[in-house]
């Protein structure tokens, strides 16, 4: 009952900042939107269809979502450490809720932000001519948040041991694009050049966007756009494991991070 | 369980090659108001953050009502509350919100709540701009913040690390009648860093530490016996010849700086007609007065603490202005 209480005041508070900063808001809606908008139509006439009755932006508008919710909940780290810079760490870290509750208190506030603004995201579908069904809406949100709270626990991990903010950047840049370029975001992942397959398959982020694709786009298993693992072709609930045991991974390690640091 | 709710021993923590803090041992009584004093860099505040489990100490034990401050850090931490030296607030919720997070995370009643902390930011009267964000307080205000949040849980051990650095003596003045209101209620434990020699006197025990060390321990008045005397400073149109003159004559030690001289004296205010007297140089000023803890540094280390406080002011200010920079 404490560690819960524990788990939801960190939460609410990040939840409280992010509605006190709206122009992060809009300033984290506009990459994608840029995105979908400018790349989505500007290749969408040349490129014709990619598969039955599915354009580029309609195959790349799933990507976005992904990437919104992916870059969203991994920056989130940046709180630890503005947190830690600006002092109030301490006052968490001095509190009587132990670090575990702490670490999951972030991740699932990372989550939930992400959630919301891929939820945002989400929005936009009409505009581009994209209609989706009740179920198909409902169906995509726990993904998303699967793929927030782990990209959100692998940020935190980071946030713990780095010091300043300055690096906290250089390595989100360093780590952050690679991931959203090499997951499948903007391109079918099949045929594609042996380097790339291996790093395509490594990068766990491949394995959020590729289920949120299935459902938006209601593939079947033979479809040009499926994940192909060792030859054997990834269903939704394959993926799930893989990004949830990932997701276990960096928690418990972002706990354990959090419990041995001065 | 033993009379003592802080036991520290043989405490060492080493940054590197430096030793911050140097091998010391104290106790504090339940209900004492315990004081570090010392100049800046002495370890005063690596003592409190060990203490408060954020830091791990490189040897030594310190217990806190009764729990180890590194083995059984939630019981410390469920015992304790802070005021930091430096900055710990979330400036970017409001005062309210910042009190009522702490109010959760502490498990605070909700009955309880809500009531105490209007009669805080009333107190601290900051109840008309609890809906503002910290980050427009001014720095007196959340400071003022920062004493709210730190004693609205009423822990069994309160750690104050220079709490009223910056405020003005009437502020600071309410908030020391609610420490010692807190302390006879509950029996609030309190330990106390400060360079101020008003608040250092309200202390039961000072510790008087110096590059890590504890060098002195005992109360304000006992120590101040050490000193025992009064205290003359004069300035005259040649100090040198003048210092020889009075150790001559007097049998005594003259402390000479660029303020002029300083000795000691058993009965200053006898001493003092016949002294203007009989001495020989031209006098341009004389000052007598009781001596003070300020005195007892001086005498323990030949160092004096002010000469350090207006660095600690120009680097506290130089910090707000890092900070200011970077946003
Ligand atoms: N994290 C750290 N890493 C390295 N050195 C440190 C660290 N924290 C403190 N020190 C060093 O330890 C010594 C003691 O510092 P501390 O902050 O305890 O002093 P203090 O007595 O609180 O001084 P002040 O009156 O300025 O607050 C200083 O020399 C300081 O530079
Ligand atoms: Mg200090």
């Amino acid at each position: 009952m404490n560690n819960l209480r524990g788990i939801y005041t960190i939460w609410y508070r990040d939840l409280l900042r992010f509605w006190h900063d709206k122009m992060r808001l809009i300033g984290s809606l506009t990459f994608p939107l840029l995105f979908l908008f400018i790349f989505g139509s500007g290749l969408s006439a040349r490129m014709g269809l990619l598969g039955p009755g599915i354009d580029f932006t309609r195959f790349i508008f799933p990507g976005i979502i992904g990437m919104t919710v992916l870059m969203s909940s991994f920056m989130a780290g940046v709180s630890v450490v503005w947190d830690r810079e600006f002092g109030f760490l301490k006052e968490v870290l001095v509190a009587p809720i132990s670090r575990t509750c702490v670490a999951v208190g972030k991740t699932l506030g990372a989550a939930t932000v992400a959630l919301l603004q891929g939820m945002l995201i989400l929005l936009f579908a009409p505009l581009i001519g994209v209609s989706f069904s009740m179920w198909t809406v409902l169906a995509l949100l726990p993904l998303m948040f699967l793929l927030a709270a782990s990209m959100g626990s692998f940020g935190i991990l980071l946030a713990t041991r780095i010091r300043t903010m300055e690096a906290f950047q250089a390595v989100m840049q360093m780590l952050m694009f690679p991931m959203v370029f090499l997951s499948g975001a903007f391109f079918p992942v099949q045929g594609l050049p042996t380097w790339m397959n291996i790093l395509v398959k490594l990068n766990p982020a491949t394995y959020g966007i590729d289920p949120i694709r299935q459902v938006a786009l209601g593939t079947q298993a033979d479809s040009p756009f499926s994940l192909i693992l060792f030859g054997h072709t990834m269903s939704i609930w394959d993926d799930v494991m893989i990004l949830a045991l990932f997701g276990l991974v960096t928690t418990v390690l972002a706990i354990w991070s959090f419990s041995n640091q001065e | 369980m033993s009379d003592y709710i802080i036991e520290v021993e043989n405490l060492v923590k080493r940054f590197g090659g430096l030793v911050a803090v140097d091998d010391i041992s104290f106790k504090v009584k339940v209900g004492e108001i315990f004081g570090f004093l010392g100049p800046n860099g002495a370890g005063k505040t690596t003592t409190i953050n060990i203490l408060c489990t954020l830091l791990r100490p490189t040897s030594g034990r310190a217990l806190i009502n009764g729990f180890d401050a590194v083995r059984q850090q939630s019981q410390v931490r469920q015992s304790i509350g802070l005021v930091f030296q430096d900055p710990s607030l979330d400036e970017r919720l409001s005062g309210l919100q910042n009190l009522r997070f702490h109010a959760m995370v502490y498990n605070m009643p909700a009955s309880v709540r809500e009531q105490r902390i209007e009669q805080f930011l009333q107190m601290m009267q900051l109840w008309d701009k609890r809906h503002n964000e910290v980050r427009t307080y001014s720095g007196g205000m959340k400071r003022r913040l920062e004493l709210a949040r730190g004693l609205l849980h009423h822990p069994k051990v309160l750690f104050l690390d220079e709490p009223t650095l910056g405020l003005d003596p009437q502020t600071r003045h309410r908030i020391w009648e609610y420490i010692l209101k807190l302390r006879q209620q509950e029996d609030t434990t309190i330990f106390l860093t400060t360079h101020d020699m008003d608040e250092a006197n309200k202390a039961n025990r000072i510790a008087i530490i110096d590059y890590g060390k504890i060098i002195a321990m005992d109360s304000p008045e006992k120590l101040k016996k050490m000193v025992g005397k009064d205290i003359i400073s004069v300035k005259t149109d040649d100090d040198k010849r003048a210092a020889k003159e009075i150790e001559l004559r007097y049998q005594i030690e003259v402390r000479h700086d660029s303020s002029g001289l300083t000795f000691e004296i058993a009965d200053g205010e006898q001493f003092l007609p016949d002294f203007i007297k009989e001495f020989s140089h031209k006098i341009l000023s004389v000052n007598l007065r009781c001596s003070s803890l300020d005195d007892v540094f001086l005498k323990l280390t030949g160092r004096e603490i002010r000469e350090e406080e207006v660095r600690d002011t120009l680097k506290a200010m130089v910090r707000q202005h890092g900070r200011r920079m970077r946003r």
